[in-house]
């Protein structure tokens, strides 16, 4: 191979990562940043509605896995009271065909996804762990109906004016040492 | 006269034994220069994380400390308190010598750097020849590493390392010889004084053959075949963790440091600038010259091994020879007050030999027939 | 007398830099020049064509994912094919275009990470990825819009798409496609002229024509040697044939055509979701009417499709049960590295890394 071309095309590539050197980053200090994330985000937890679940298993037969324990007995009238509803989330794959199977709606995939435990005994979502409560929200992942309430995703490809993703040339580390514990 | 003379001449003064005159100003002179380059290494280290990140639209490391610049101190504290692993089937004496080789020498090199006017450890009358002696020390101790490792991507390492070092070793030696002969002297202090304009001008051939060579001596990309991650993994220092390996990484920023300041020195006036004091100028060129390297590293592909040895062989030698010839008749027949003609002749010869190389040569073999 | 030698045994991987995954190579060196090559695989074994024999249709689709995890989202799709050939079923219009719209968007995500590797293998410190992995990001934020995910998307469905474009989704795509041909431009002007670039991969680990037609390679490897075939104009599934595109080809068959090749379609897939976004229908169903236990009637089909690593097949066995009686997976870069041999034998160890790399290959594919 001969440098035919004097270097030109690698005073080109030079060129580029120099002008690169003027734009912002595109990554973000995540601890101290989140970024919102989509409204349909298949998070590590899953959000079950007891009042809404009539035990009729359809979520246990669709999963993959065969992750989803529940239990029924008849209670009053023909309806079927849950006695354990328990899914392993550490052998979770969220796939999400669960809640898309769920004919009355009972399950929705959850927001969060900061789940380490220490034990894997602690993965298990019993039905306590699976309720609604302030840090353990629904998605809208196959379910439209909380779709308004979440925030808008933020977007690497608008900037921050039109609602995208934080970027700025983050200079000191005074500003915010690592908050989370 | 050094400013190590003067206070050697101080101390006489003040009557103090013959032994105590020798061995003062030699120990604070040591020290002064261990202190000097590791503190700039430590800058380096963390510039070049920092510089890299922004070429690649990252931010680098920002945590520890002001802009992150404490995070060279926790990685060295952290590489200091790694457990020292020796293979099992290593040649455990070389295996603890290769380090101490490797970076002995390159501190070594310090000696001989003017920093400012006077500011030198020792000002050898032979002060060129000196680096170029000790800097090819260095490749001993890298080859004695990859043997001793008795590890194959280590042994590929080592054989690199000799073809490369040595190869580049001299188009980096013949345009050092253009600088002295037109400085007329080998002494660092001698050729910064005798730059009234700044040899890169004078000899703009000259410093891309010696930045070239250099950037093969001190393994930077595209030349960073010793350590080409994608290839032999990490290249000689695969099996060294802990204090050794810590070694390795100095020396690998210490090389830069030193080859910048050697490039500074020769090429770019040294210390010499308005207005700001000679430290100052002195450090301004050195790191214009390694951000330009990092700059290079955050672009360029490396090349392949035969091609690199081509690369020395068929375009650094011959070009550098010429312009050896071209300088040495240039200073025999011109006299010295048309420094500008010179100048505008090298620039003229410099384009025409790259583009007539660029045109004639090929850049290693193809495919081997097995 | 000649002097005795040896030939130098250097096992590359199963953990090594440069092999993509758990691959391990068992190469035989003289000096720096390979002489013989041994590809070892099946570190990533997860018996997922085992697995589906077990699974429900609509359940073995996460699986797929798991495949070629880079490109995901025409894993699914080829999957789906297979079942609605099989099925006899129709999908709808909107979701057709859906399908080609992400197809083409997982197309350019995974030529993105197979040219920004590539570079990478050739020594170029992680910036060429940097740069990739922006655009790669903006897609991955716009499939986590669509389907909640970044990696492992199950979004394609036996009969359609799960989930109807969210609201947010359309101006993100259009901005993006508007960005794309300027960092596409700027790929170019970093490294497609490098000289250095040019020495280390032009004429570098030819495959010939013939060669790569015996072994029946796919997708930008085939292209590359100058083979103009490509299932999306020759056996147009889904609805290619509407679209306007065009083949691009290399002559030589290097490492240096196989990385134009792809960026030629990276560009090739910008004009196709420009036509696919102007076409597609505003309002309609996403997704046939297709029973959670879908029981297809017994027989078998194959449904293939121009994944972005070649082409990608899934035969299906059915017994007109919920679960295939037999699942088979035709991998493409299983059959694309076959071609290893032929093309480093005689090379030096640093392009035995960039012609590993210029195939392209996802271990979660080949080992399956």
């Amino acid at each position: 191979m001969k440098f035919e071309r004097y270097g030109i095309g690698i005073a080109k590539g030079m060129a580029l990562t120099f002008r690169h050197l003027f734009r912002s980053p595109i990554t973000i200090q995540y601890p101290d940043e989140k970024l919102v994330t989509s409204r349909r985000i298949r998070g590590n937890e899953l959000v079950w509605f007891p009042e809404k679940c009539t035990g009729c298993a359809t979520c246990a037969k669709s999963c993959p896995q065969g992750n989803i324990v529940i239990s029924t007995h008849r209670g009053e009238g023909s309806k079927f009271e849950v006695d354990i509803f328990e899914i392993d989330s550490g052998r979770c794959i969220f796939c999400g065909l669960c809640v898309e199977s769920c004919p009355y709606d009972a399950l929705a995939m959850g927001l969060s996804y900061e789940c380490a435990k220490y034990r894997r005994g602690d993965l298990i979502l019993s039905k306590e762990k699976l309720a609604v409560s302030a840090n353990h929200q629904p998605s809208a992942y196959y379910r439209p109906q909380f779709e308004d309430k979440l925030p808008k995703q933020s977007l690497l490809l608008y900037n921050q004016a039109e609602g995208g993703q934080k970027l700025k040339f983050l200079p000191l580390s005074k500003r915010k040492r690592g908050s989370g514990a | 006269m050094t400013l190590l003379e003067q206070f050697q001449l101080l101390l006489k003064n003040a009557n103090w034994p013959d032994w105590a005159v020798y061995l003062t100003p030699a120990i604070a002179g040591i020290l002064l220069i261990l202190v000097f380059v590791l503190t700039i290494i430590i800058v380096f280290i963390w510039w070049e994380r920092r510089l890299l990140g922004r070429f690649q639209l990252r931010t680098g490391p920002n945590r520890c400390g002001p802009e992150g610049i404490f995070q060279p101190i926790a990685t060295a504290i952290k590489i200091l308190l790694k457990e020292d692993i020796v293979p099992d089937k290593a040649d455990k004496l070389l295996h603890f010598v290769a380090p101490i080789i490797v970076f002995v020498p390159i501190l070594m090199l310090f000696a001989v750097i003017p920093v400012g006017e006077g500011a030198i450890l020792v000002d050898l009358n032979i002060g060129i020849i000196y680096i170029i002696a000790i800097s090819s020390i260095s490749v001993i101790g890298i080859f004695m590493a990859s043997w001793a490792s008795n590890n194959k991507y280590s042994l590929i390492a080592g054989m690199r390392a000799i073809a490369q070092m040595v190869s580049y070793e001299l188009p980096v030696v013949l345009s050092i010889v253009g600088v002295a002969l037109v400085a007329g002297s080998f002494s660092m202090l001698k050729i910064v004084e005798a730059q009234g304009i700044p040899y890169i001008l004078q000899q703009p051939l000259g410093f891309i053959i010696f930045f070239l060579g250099a950037l093969a001596e001190m393994n930077r990309s595209p030349f960073d075949l010793l350590e080409a991650d994608s290839e032999i993994v990490a290249g000689y220092h695969i099996e060294y963790s802990g204090m050794k390996f810590a070694m390795f990484y100095l020396g690998e920023y210490g090389i830069v440091l030193a080859y910048a300041g050697i490039m500074a020195t020769l090429f770019l006036g040294g210390w010499q600038g308005p207005l700001l004091p000679p430290i100052v100028w002195f450090l301004i060129k050195v790191v214009i010259i390694f951000s330009f390297i990092i700059w290079m590293r955050a672009t360029l592909p490396r090349l392949r091994v035969d091609q690199l040895m081509s690369f020395a062989w068929k375009f650094l030698l011959p070009m550098a020879v010429i312009n050896l010839v071209i300088i040495a008749v240039e200073v025999l027949v011109l006299p010295l007050s048309m420094q500008w003609l010179i100048i505008i002749l090298n620039f003229g010869f410099a384009a025409a030999l790259i583009l007539l190389w660029s045109k004639l040569f090929t850049l290693g073999g193809g495919r081997v027939e097995v | 007398m000649p002097i005795k030698t040896e030939p130098f045994y250097l096992n590359i991987g199963p953990q090594h830099p440069s092999t993509h995954g758990v691959f391990r190579l068992r190469v035989a060196l003289d000096g720096e020049v390979v002489v013989g090559v041994e590809p070892i695989i099946g570190y990533l074994h997860r018996g997922i064509e085992k697995l589906a024999e077990t699974r429900t249709y609509t359940q073995t689709i996460p699986f797929t994912d798991r495949l070629d995890y880079l490109s995901s989202m025409t894993n699914n799709l080829a999957y789906c094919l297979a079942v609605e050939k099989l099925g006899g079923l129709k999908v709808p219009e909107r979701a057709e275009y859906i399908r080609v719209i992400f197809s083409e968007i997982m197309r350019i995500s995974s030529h993105m990470m197979a040219v920004g590797f590539f570079l990478n293998d050739l020594g170029a410190m992680m910036t060429p990825v940097l740069y990739m992995w922006r655009e790669r990001e903006k897609i991955m934020d716009m499939f986590e819009m669509v389907c909640g995910q970044r990696l492992l998307y199950n979004y394609m469905r036996i009969g359609g798409v799960s989930q109807n474009l969210p609201d947010d989704f359309m101006p993100a795509v259009k901005k993006f496609l508007a960005e794309m041909p300027k960092y596409i431009d700027e790929y170019d002007q970093l490294l497609a002229q490098n000289e250095i670039l040019l020495a280390r991969s032009k004429g570098v680990g030819i495959l010939s024509k013939d060669t790569a037609i015996g072994i029946g390679a796919s997708g930008p490897v085939l292209r590359a040697s100058g083979v103009k075939w490509d299932i999306r104009k020759m056996d147009p599934y889904s609805i290619y044939e509407r679209f306007d595109f065009e083949v691009p080809t290399g002559d030589t068959g290097d490492c240096y055509d196989r990385y134009w090749v792809r960026m030629l379609e990276i560009r090739q897939s910008v004009r196709i979701l420009e036509q696919a976004i102007a076409q597609i229908p505003e309002k309609g169903a996403v997704c046939a009417d297709v029973p959670q236990f879908f029981r297809p009637p017994r027989g078998e089909a194959y449904g293939y499709l121009e994944g972005p690593k070649g082409n990608i097949g899934f035969y299906i066995v059915s017994d007109g049960s919920i679960a295939p009686y037999r699942l088979h997976i035709y991998p493409p870069t299983l059959i694309n590295i076959t071609a290893l041999s032929d093309m480093v034998i005689g090379w030096k160890v640093a392009d035995l890394i960039i012609i590993f790399g210029s195939i392209d290959v996802v271990l979660g594919e080949i080992d399956r």
